[in-house]
């Protein structure tokens, strides 16, 4: 790395050397049964430089290419923006723990022992569920260097597991499904297969639902398939700036009812979306972008909050390509109302678990529209069965303005967002 | 290159000396360029170059797999794939034997467009982003181009050893309007499988666009309910994509009795007039190739024909266990990944209607137009139209927001009652499937009208 900064160096003002390597072993279950076994090895480097005020950047999965890779990245800066940001001089840190080194004894028979676990739960009163399952472990190195002396290098350990059962009846196919993951081995799988369980047993009658508002509750699974989306676009300082975000002029005003509380925080203990800082070294913050229905932040990068006026939040982050502003990990406060209560609330209703295809839309206007893969039919206050062929529609810059209840059990879902269940009272529901 | 070729010779000999039922390699090289803008200006431009490869290995039906961006110590992790599908052994599955190929296949391009100058993709991509801007009421724009040259080989334990090399080209391009509190956007997708003069001379349709997303802000939402739905080539390739083609997919029926049984060969799924194709080895398509990446040779596979479902798309694995012929349709995104049953080009044969005959004697309905998204979860399955219309006493009508459709395969096949003769193909499409997204595919289609379609909306 300091041989690709000090190359870099030589033709540019200022360079960034991030690299980026993984080992990931995945167990993966087809058909009730373990079906591979694999490993996957990854190393990435990139080089960020500014020559004559320019940005230019290259990436390469072999990091003794120096040749090439300072090359290209000089190649591209005569065409990039320009640098309106410093790479950050030395910072110190939060102190946060993201690797646990638990991680390196669980063994592949461990993994396998679990997937076999969570099958045989699920399927013991249901015979006939198919199921696919993925248990998988992984450690994480990434370091990072600069020009301004910036540096970092921290590891990060991952384990995730997660079981989807398909039930065939003629031509009906239900599918029932739930994930977990920590920097920490996980060795219950009572949480997921007990999800799993709750959803088989709302699932088991079919029930038919009307067209038209109704009131609909979207679970954790649900929030994260259908309303989460539309949000992280919104508070991206990027979309802001160029002014496409429905909120981006509405910072310190009342946008979303009192109830709703949300924020970014990488700086969790043991979670996989924690790190000491950014993927641009910008030490890690918790940033709260919604406090109680008013917006009070969005995400920024160096380069977006330089042209925007303001500071990285520490929201730079990678894809396989140049920082962008990303979201870590959203978090909405808990409210004081259980689920259950918000069944009996309901005379006639929805729940949704799942909403297929619901980012089709015009997510960049806050609508979400899609399929109920699962969800359920709420009668006079109890669930009365599963919904199919049936449509929920809606903008969550309106619905959002009025949250019935938001509820008191919050939980991780697929990794990145931690939610309670949230109660609306009047959405769009289209069906057969 | 040559690298790759050196390594992937030396490896091949040792194949057979292992204790495995079957051991295929890939090694991969490639390079690329992204091109992005956001607004007015360039937000980022870079290259790429990536190195890879991976290992599957097959011991008494359980898969070992080993994936690296690390070339070095090979036969170790050979050994180690061997061994990963030890711990797994002791499942039913085995390969459809297939003759062992060894080939070279070219690109087919006379030029790499990642060599192109990067000063004439920009000039090509200002024109474009000068068009959006100079449309009144556009707030911003977003442009991703994209493109590739990657060289792949496979060799396996039977003694295959294909060298392929293939190269592509995307474009995406999107034109938002805002009028304060409302967002609209309307996009655009395009690609070829090199060519970059497929991008080339579409600043008619750039202006088109720009102006559809100003229109969006004051175009009325559709009442949600049933529609007779007219679908235009584009978005018509994307519903037989979601709504059949994965469906079609072996791997979702072969080891599950009740998914073989709804999926039974000669079952009737749509009319008399609907033929459904998947074929690889139509020439110069984003879903063209020679051979899959078990090495199979590509075929041309109907799904459908005269209504009634006739074949399915196969990795080895799968058509052995069913008992049918591989249809050389497994295909990993990268070598990150091990190959799984994928489309290539999928389309709805032309009938005879012409445009007009399908909508004359449609009293209300919706005509919907390209595409912006679509997913399935088999037997439902839901795609959103990038366009869309009132259709109004045979005409079409005023402009709508976009709309979403869903639909029950089951039933959405058989409600099909027109099929129109203009059919087209789409190149800008890429579908996700088990981690593995964007992959290469096309999809096709005449206008067609579907009866009682669900439409989601007010």
């Amino acid at each position: 790395m300091e041989k690709i900064l000090a190359e870099a160096r030589k033709v540019a003002e200022e360079a960034e050397v991030f690299y980026f390597s993984s080992e990931e072993i995945p167990v993966h279950f087809e058909a009730n049964r373990l079906k591979y076994i694999q490993s996957k090895q990854t190393t990435s480097v990139a080089l960020r430089v500014i020559k004559d005020g320019r940005i230019g950047y290259a990436t390469a999965t072999n990091k003794k290419d120096v040749r090439n890779l300072v090359d290209a990245a000089v190649e591209t800066a005569q065409f990039g923006m320009k640098a309106e940001f410093e790479f950050p001089s030395p910072a110190s840190y939060p102190g946060i723990e993201t690797y646990d080194h638990a991680i390196e004894e669980v063994s592949t028979e461990d993994m396998t022992g679990l997937g076999e676990e969570m099958i045989a739960a699920v399927r013991k009163d249901t015979p006939d569920l198919q199921c696919e399952a993925e248990i998988s472990k992984s450690t994480v190195s990434v370091s990072l260097l600069n020009s301004r002396g910036g540096q970092a290098d921290y590891r990060l350990s991952v384990f995730g597991m997660g079981v989807e059962g398909q039930l065939t009846r003629g031509t009906d196919i239900l599918f029932v499904f739930d994930s977990q993951s920590s920097s920490s081995p996980i060795t219950d799988t009572g949480t997921i297969t007990g999800s799993v369980l709750k959803q088989l047993e709302y699932a088991k009658n079919q029930a038919f639902i009307k067209t038209g508002l109704m009131p609909v509750i979207f679970t954790p699974l649900g929030v994260a398939s259908a309303l989460v989306q539309p949000l992280m676009v919104g508070f991206n300082g990027k979309i802001v700036l160029e002014g496409s975000s429905p909120i981006g002029n509405k910072l310190g005003q009342v946008v979303f009812d009192k109830k709703l509380s949300l924020w970014d925080d990488p700086t969790l203990e043991y979670r996989p979306t924690s790190r000491p800082c950014d993927d641009e070294g910008v030490p890690s913050q918790q940033t709260a972008l919604i406090e109680k229905g008013v917006a009070t932040s969005f995400l920024y990068d160096l380069q977006t909050a330089a042209l925007a006026g303001t500071r990285s939040t520490g929201n730079g982050g990678r894809h396989g390509g140049m920082p962008s502003p990303s979201p870590s990990a959203f978090i909405v406060s808990a409210g004081d109302i259980t689920f259950d209560d918000m069944i009996a609330d309901i005379r006639e209703g929805l729940v949704v678990e799942q909403l297929m295809g619901a980012s089709q839309g015009n997510i960049l206007g806050g609508d979400f529209s899609g399929n109920v893969l699962l969800g359920y039919k709420v009668e006079n206050g109890k669930i009365a069965g599963r919904v199919k062929d049936t449509m929920v529609s809606g903008n969550i810059y309106q619905l959002f303005k009025d949250i019935a209840a938001i509820g008191s059990e919050a939980r991780w879902v697929h990794g990145f967002l931690n939610t309670p269940p949230i109660y609306l009272s009047a959405v769009s529901v289209a069906s057969k | 290159m040559a690298h790759i070729d050196i390594i992937g010779h030396q490896l091949a000999d040792s194949l057979k000396k292992h204790n495995a039922d079957y051991i295929e390699v890939h090694l991969e090289e490639s390079q690329s360029s992204h091109i992005s803008y956001r607004g007015q200006k360039l937000e980022s431009i870079n290259k790429s170059t990536a190195v890879g490869g991976n290992i599957r290995a097959m011991v008494r039906g359980g898969w070992g797999f080993v994936s690296f961006n690390n070339l070095s110590n090979l036969p170790k992790r050979v050994e180690s794939a061997v061994k990963q599908a030890k711990l797994v052994s002791g499942r039913k599955s085995r390969l459809a034997e297939v003759e062992p190929v060894v080939d070279t296949v070219p690109s087919g391009m006379d030029s790499n467009p990642v060599l192109l100058p990067l000063a004439d993709k920009k000039q090509l991509l200002d024109g474009y982003n000068e068009i959006i801007w100079s449309t009144p009421g556009i707030q911003t724009s977003t442009i991703n181009y994209g493109d590739g040259h990657k060289k792949t080989i496979f060799f396996n334990s039977a003694g295959s050893y294909i060298e392929q090399e293939r190269m592509d080209v995307t474009l995406r391009l999107a034109a938002v309007a805002t009028d304060g509190n409302d967002v609209q956007q309307v996009g655009l997708s395009l690609g070829s499988r090199g060519d970059i003069e497929a991008i080339r001379g579409i600043e008619d349709k750039v202006e088109e666009l720009s102006k559809r997303a100003v229109e969006l802000l004051s175009a009325p939402q559709v009442k949600g309910g049933k529609y007779t739905v007219v679908l235009d080539p584009v978005l018509a390739g994307v519903f037989v994509h979601e709504a059949f083609g994965h469906l079609s997919e072996a791997d979702f029926v072969y080891e599950n009795e009740q998914m073989t049984e709804i999926m039974t060969l000669g079952k009737e799924f749509g009319g008399a007039s609907l033929n459904i194709v998947d074929s690889a080895s139509l020439p110069g398509l984003r879903g063209s190739y020679k051979y899959d990446d078990e090495g199979v040779p590509a075929t041309r596979t109907y799904l459908i024909r005269e209504g009634k479902l006739v074949g399915r798309l196969h990795s080895r694995e799968t058509a052995a266990r069913m008992n049918e012929k591989p249809t050389g349709n497994a295909r990993a995104i990268n070598y990150r990944f091990p190959p799984i049953v994928r489309m290539t080009n999928t389309y709805i044969e032309p009938f005879t209607t012409s445009f007009e005959d399908i909508i004359s004697d449609i009293k209300e309905g919706v005509y919907a137009k390209n595409w912006y998204g679509g997913t399935t979860s088999m037997e439902m399955f839901t795609f959103s139209a990038g366009e869309a219309y009132m259709i109004r006493d045979g005409k079409v009508a005023e402009t709508l927001r976009p709309v979403v459709l869903t639909g029950n395969v089951f039933e959405t096949l058989k409600n099909i009652d027109a099929i129109g003769n203009d059919l087209d193909m789409n190149q800008g499409g890429g579908c996700g499937k088990g981690g593995q997204s964007p992959l290469p595919v096309s999809n096709g289609s005449p206008h067609i009208r579907i009866q009682n379609c669900l439409v989601g909306g007010k």
